[in-house]
């Protein structure tokens, strides 16, 4: 009993709080968005079909449900489009995920052994970028690897190529672009877990006779797995969906799965396929975040 | 050396059996000095240890303890001095290379691994075979008593596991040397003093050499066979238990360890091996001379609680040799009675406070005095030390 008194009613209303957010902010229209899904194009406003019209009474609502239909999900598995947008998404997110991970870790590495005094400073610069608007940044790198952009004029005049190199629209460019955004949400958590690594634990390997390269795999890289875990989950989820980094530096022969979206969305005035592939980016996004959820729960239990 | 100060004449070194055989030091630390910014925590600190010995670090906190165990197992490099081992120079070796063991003073547990797999993990790193980590795992689980926790992790036990879990994991290796930083700290008191006779059962048998850092006197006297006394990162002494309860070298090394009175005062006479000390407020006090006596006049005279005898009317002087006995008269103040002994406190009638203890050797009090009885304190001249720093 006494142990339960430290939750007062305030307390338990505040760990509702975030449940009745998500309930109202993702849940409820997340349900719009799979109804929408399920629904047909038309040429009306809104420009889906059936509309639940609860004014209409009963019958026409239960006409609506009976309209529903999964086509758009079968219309996306048969076209070859949606399939290959949906891969390749997956891909440039590994690709990039792993890339931001070989350079990230290493960086954060150094900033947790830098000296306590250094450590806020070095952190500063990790941040500074956000200071500026994201897309300017983006702008920025098209300006830096255009044809006569900065990149090209360094190698030429450093005579590492004897002409320009095509930088803009590959996916060199595109990658380029997201690992730079991207960086500081891998850094930023790796930091975190390195920081707080006891560094007597390191002499203790050293101690029992592990050199500095062994103690790092048996010792730090364990420990700071739950850092990699956090880094590459904050930047393979957003880059999955990611829009528009690939629709500025990337050429336009394959998309991602964010711009098939933007396409059938804004372009083709498709709600319902748009929808549908919301609902399978969100699925695709979620598997993830289960196989993260399993391995902690299972480090736990393997624990006791 | 410090020990031949010692004004010990009679000191019955021989009882003394522990000291091992006194062959090539396995350990030799040379002027070793450790500063930090312009902090000087080891200073021009020099010592041996004989292989086989269980030596013992001993002295109040902040006074460079651990700054001198990490040196030798090689996480703090001297900047002045050398520290040989098997009379090699071991400044160069790195940390893993060394074969020395540290059981660190916060644990410094693998969180990821269970007890088992800290234990193994400097085995593994040694290249064992399977099979003998294993057995190597159960022993020291065993030995330290842990048997049915080998799968839980580190946060899942309790303080006094965890420090098992440590000492387990350094002895495991069977190194050259084993350094120990206050390893029984977080025990109970039952749990200490079975895991000290443990320890010194173990060290017995693997003949390994043990330095251990402690502040606990007791401990140290139980299980070592010297103990270095530290202060202010110099050693001040370095004894057996004996030496250092009986003939500490300094007021500070005779108040460290033990309980102990002290009278300050100015040598009066010498006779023999008598000296006349006027003390400032517990009269005149004959005391033993020390064996190589110095130039100053200004000491102190010190005396162990449990020498100091009290009697309603004191002995009978004895008349042919005069200050055979020192009597000091006062009255009791305080009585606490411990169980086994009851110390006084007796406030003498020139001013100072003299603590006695005095063994409870019937059941009965007839023995004892109450608050406020006159008495005689008294005790012979051979058990008063001089102190002359
Ligand atoms: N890395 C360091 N930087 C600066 N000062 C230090 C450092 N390590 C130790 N010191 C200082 O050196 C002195 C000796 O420290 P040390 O840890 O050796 O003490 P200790 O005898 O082990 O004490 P305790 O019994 O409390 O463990 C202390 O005053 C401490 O503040
Ligand atoms: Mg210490």
């Amino acid at each position: 009993m006494s142990a339960r008194r430290i939750f007062t009613r305030p307390a338990r209303i505040a760990v509702l709080a975030p449940y009745l957010w998500m309930a109202l902010f993702f849940l409820v229209p997340f349900g719009f968005v799979v109804k929408i899904s399920l629904s047909q194009t038309a040429i009306a406003q809104p420009p889906y079909l059936p509309v639940f019209d609860l004014a209409a009474g009963w019958s026409a609502i239960k006409a609506a449900f009976v309209a529903l239909s999964l086509d758009n999900f079968r219309l996306l598995v048969s076209d070859n489009l949606y399939v290959l947008s949906c891969l390749r998404s997956v891909i440039v997110a590994s690709v990039s995920t792993a890339i931001l991970l070989a350079i990230g870790y290493p960086i954060a590495y150094g900033m947790a052994r830098l000296p306590k005094s250094w450590q806020p400073l070095a952190m500063m610069l990790v941040i500074v970028p956000f200071w500026t608007s994201f897309l300017i940044r983006i702008y920025a790198w098209i300006n830096i690897l255009q044809h006569d952009g900065l990149l090209n004029k360094i190698l030429l005049a450093l005579h590492v190529v004897a002409a320009p190199v095509v930088w803009l629209s590959t996916d060199t460019a595109m990658f380029v672009g997201i690992v730079y955004s991207y960086l500081p949400f891998m850094i930023l958590p790796l930091y975190a877990t390195l920081a707080k690594l006891q560094p007597s634990l390191l002499e203790a390997a050293a101690d029992l006779g592990a050199s500095p390269r062994r103690a790092f795999w048996l010792v730090t890289f364990p420990l700071s797995l739950p850092g990699v875990g956090a880094g590459v989950l904050l930047c393979f989820i957003p880059i999955v969906g990611e829009f528009v980094i690939p629709d500025l530096l990337a050429g336009s022969d394959s998309i991602m799965i964010g711009q098939t979206l933007w396409l059938e969305f804004f372009t083709n005035r498709d709600w319902p396929v748009a929808s549908a592939l919301a609902v399978v980016l969100l699925a695709l996004l979620l598997l993830p975040l289960l196989i993260y959820e399993r391995l902690q729960r299972r480090q736990l239990e393997g624990a006791q | 050396m410090a020990e031949d100060i010692a004004n010990s004449g009679t000191l019955p070194d021989s009882v003394d059996t522990r000291l091992p055989p006194k062959d090539a030091p396995l350990l030799r630390i040379d002027a070793v000095e450790k500063r930090f910014g312009g902090f000087v925590a080891v200073d021009e600190l020099s010592l041996e240890i004989r292989t086989g010995e269980f030596f013992a670090l001993l002295g109040p906190s902040g006074c460079g303890k651990t700054t001198l165990l990490r040196m030798l197992a090689g996480f703090e490099s001297p900047d002045r001095g050398r520290i040989l081992l098997n009379g090699q120079d071991i400044a160069a070796v790195l940390p893993h290379q060394r074969p020395v063991n540290m059981m660190f003073q916060n644990y410094a547990l693998f969180p990821h691994l269970s007890v088992a797999g800290n234990i193994a993990f400097g085995l593994k790193r040694a290249g064992l075979p399977g099979a003998e980590i294993a057995d190597r795992v159960a022993e020291m689980v065993a030995l330290v008593k842990l048997e049915g926790l080998e799968k839980r992790r580190p946060d899942q036990l309790s303080g006094g596991q965890q420090q098992r879990v440590a000492l387990a994991r350094a002895l495991a290796r069977r190194p050259q040397l084993l350094l120990l930083d206050e390893p029984l700290a977080a025990l109970d008191k039952k749990l200490r003093e079975s895991t000290q006779l443990e320890l010194m059962a173990l060290q017995r048998r693997l003949g390994t050499t043990f330095v251990i850092v402690t502040h606990d006197q007791e401990e140290a006297m139980t299980m070592a066979d010297r103990i270095g006394v530290m202060e202010s990162g110099r050693l001040e002494q370095v004894a057996t238990p004996r030496q250092l309860y009986e003939a500490p070298v300094s007021r500070w090394v005779a108040e460290f360890v033990g309980d102990i009175n002290i009278f300050e005062g100015t040598v009066e006479a010498r006779d023999g091996g008598r000296l006349t000390i006027a003390t400032r407020d517990a009269g005149a006090i004959v005391a033993a001379a020390p064996r190589q006596p110095g130039e100053t006049t200004r000491i102190c005279v010190a005396i162990r609680p449990e020498k100091v005898r009290l009697s309603r009317r004191g002995p009978v002087a004895d008349a042919v040799e005069i200050g055979a006995i020192n009597r000091l008269e006062g009255v009791v103040t305080d009585v606490s009675y411990l169980g086994g002994l009851t110390g006084y406190t007796v406030k003498l009638d020139d001013g100072a406070l003299v603590r006695a203890s005095m063994a409870n050797i019937a059941r009965l009090d007839i023995d004892s005095y109450a608050a406020g009885q006159r008495v005689v304190a008294w005790f012979s001249p051979d058990d008063c030390v001089v102190l002359e720093r």
